[in-house]
């Protein structure tokens, strides 16, 4: 039996199964139970209020849920699902050429619907839960809340003390669909959709959850003192390293060099920038978790670094060819909201400002140049823009992390950095050549020479954009 | 009659519009084309690759006319229509054999 013919229904079955396995798994029972218990108290506490109001207070006062952090949080969370979608789609969807821009849309779109199932599922528990929150695994996290059982509207994540735990869970989330959805900007215009979406599942299992426990739910990374404040290494580094990998894994498009390759549509990529710029205070101040002064600090951190990078991508290029593009300014931006985000929480704005001048002018010397030289097809510059800026941004957070910001970057190190930055590289660099292996015994990865050439939207699609 | 077809830059259409309306020309098809003379395109460049753009985008407007006014049309298109700069264009004029009005069926001078 061929894979390639039932990976839809393979899918389809797949989802029915979850939700299945989902209502039986025994926690998730218990979870009702509680559910219910706890809405009968909260009826029955209800009742109260309205005779006495005084003994409803200290139960209301125990409760260590902020409103305002979780209000905060909320935002969050969908700030940063719309760097995805749209942001994302949009800003690769306009670099690529007519006649793949649905495909690369379709990408950042499907990507956040399987990211969101495999999350519920298993995702979240792994990465983000213990059994045993004073001995946490240094290499994986705990499968108790597989399919999120146990996570009630009362319950907290010791890592998010002042929110609710499905708050967490969902703002993490919004950071496990965008980072597989930066890997697409390497691959673009020729990975088959099928083996894009096995891709994905797989790479958020065995690359995405382990690394992201690694540094942020208790693993030894974060053990041994790696400063990552939004994700320059968990995100950026991760998924352009493996953006590089794919690029040269499947080799370079059909006619790359001598076929004019140039952005079908740039004003769909300042959108989608725009949104990814916007949507980036959700992803850098919102991993404070709280609504605070160090939110605001990673706020402003992150403001300062994206327009110092995107003027100084903007000047060198315009030292270089003479004119200073429109591409040029948004793809330094981009760079500057990936160096800065490690960084955000734990620099001042001076050192935000430094961070993305050299992020500016250094990814664009990566995409533009170091490119050219090696002479690899990363289609759209994950690895150049996401995981040079990635790298940039985590080692200078060790130079510049202040004290007076963050009492947390104080023991900050260099040599910290480059650990976690080596760790994160080794991993992602074999596990996503292994998992592209896989893919292609199962399905293969490119479409035949005449499907690259007709393009995806129509091959894989059956639809085409017309204007 | 003659027809005249002249290639022009699409920035230059309103002034070549008004010099001929002053000349009492009754009306033209224009259509968008692309193409290259000794121009020969230009290059754009995208995060350091460089891209060869061949064909221009141009204007091409035909115009049919009665002999007499040939000449005086060549000139105001020639005069509207030039920046001095390479890449304004060209002018042809052809040998007219026959017109006609579908809505009147007129033919010859009249239908013009």
């Amino acid at each position: 039996m061929n894979l390639k013919n039932t990976l839809p229904l393979l899918g389809l079955v797949g989802l029915g199964g979850l939700a299945v396995l989902a209502a039986t798994v025994p926690g998730f029972a218990q979870d009702a139970l509680s559910a219910v218990s706890s809405a009968v108290s909260t009826a029955s506490s209800a009742v109260v209020d309205t005779t006495t109001a005084a003994p409803a207070a200290p139960a209301a006062a125990a409760s260590p849920i902020n409103s305002g952090d979780t209000a905060w949080m909320l935002t969050s969370m969908a700030l940063v699902l719309m760097m995805t979608i749209p942001g994302l789609g949009l800003f690769y969807g306009g670099m690529v050429r007519k006649k793949n821009v649905l495909a690369t849309v379709m990408q950042s779109f499907a990507i956040t619907c399987i990211v969101t199932v495999l999350w519920f599922v298993i995702g979240y528990s792994v990465a983000f839960t213990n059994n045993d929150p004073s001995a946490p695994g240094a290499i994986l996290g705990s499968f108790a809340h597989a399919f999120l059982a146990g996570i009630g509207p009362n319950s907290v994540n010791g890592l998010a003390g002042t929110i609710p735990e499905n708050v967490f869970s969902a703002f993490q989330m919004t950071f496990a669909i965008i980072t597989p959805a930066l890997i697409c900007g390497a691959f673009a215009e020729r990975l088959k959709f099928s083996a894009m979406l096995i891709f994905m599942a797989l790479w958020l299992l065995l690359v995405y959850v382990p690394i992201a426990h690694w540094v942020w739910g208790g693993g030894f990374l974060g053990g041994l003192g790696v400063l990552d404040f939004a994700g320059g290494t968990v995100v950026h580094i991760n998924a352009g390293v493996a953006g590089l990998v794919c690029a040269l894994v499947l080799g370079k498009r059909k006619g790359f060099g001598t076929v004019n390759m140039a952005p079908h549509n740039l004003v769909i990529s300042v959108i989608g920038a725009s949104l990814l710029w916007v949507g980036w205070f959700g992803f850098n101040a919102g991993s404070e978790l709280a609504a605070d002064g160090l939110a605001g600090a990673a706020m402003i951190n992150t403001q300062v670094a994206t327009a110092a990078a995107a003027l100084a991508w903007m000047f060198a290029e315009w030292i270089v060819v003479k004119k200073p593009s429109v591409l040029g300014i948004i793809s330094g931006a981009v760079a500057g909201l990936v160096a800065v985000t490690p960084a955000s929480g734990f620099v001042n704005p001076t050192g935000a400002l430094i961070i993305g001048i050299v992020a500016g002018v250094l990814c664009y010397l990566a995409a533009a140049h170091m490119k050219k030289m090696f002479g690899y097809d990363d289609s759209l510059d994950a690895f150049g823009v996401h995981g040079v800026g990635g790298i940039i941004g985590a080692l200078l957070t060790g130079v510049f992390a202040d004290p007076a910001i963050n009492s947390l970057g104080q023991n900050h190190s260099i040599v910290t950095q480059g650990i976690g930055i080596i760790a994160t590289i080794v991993w992602t660099a074999v596990a996503s050549f292994v998992i592209l292996m896989i893919c292609k015994v199962l399905v293969g990865l490119r479409p035949s020479e005449q499907e690259e050439e007709e393009g995806l939207d129509i091959t894989q699609h059956g639809e085409s954009v017309n204007e | 009659m003659k027809l005249v077809i002249a290639i022009i830059k699409p920035s230059r259409l309103e002034e070549v519009r008004q010099a001929l309306n002053s000349l009492d020309v009754h009306g033209m098809t224009v259509t968008e084309v692309k193409g290259y003379g000794r121009q020969k395109g230009h290059s754009e460049i995208y995060r350091g690759t460089e891209y060869a753009v061949h064909f221009l985008p141009k204007l091409k407007i035909e115009i049919a006319v009665e002999d007499s006014q040939s000449d005086a049309i060549v000139s105001a298109i020639r005069e509207s229509a030039q920046t001095g700069r390479i890449g304004d264009g060209k002018i042809f004029v052809l040998d007219l054999l026959a017109v006609t009005r579908i809505r009147t069926g007129e033919t010859g001078a009249a239908a013009l």
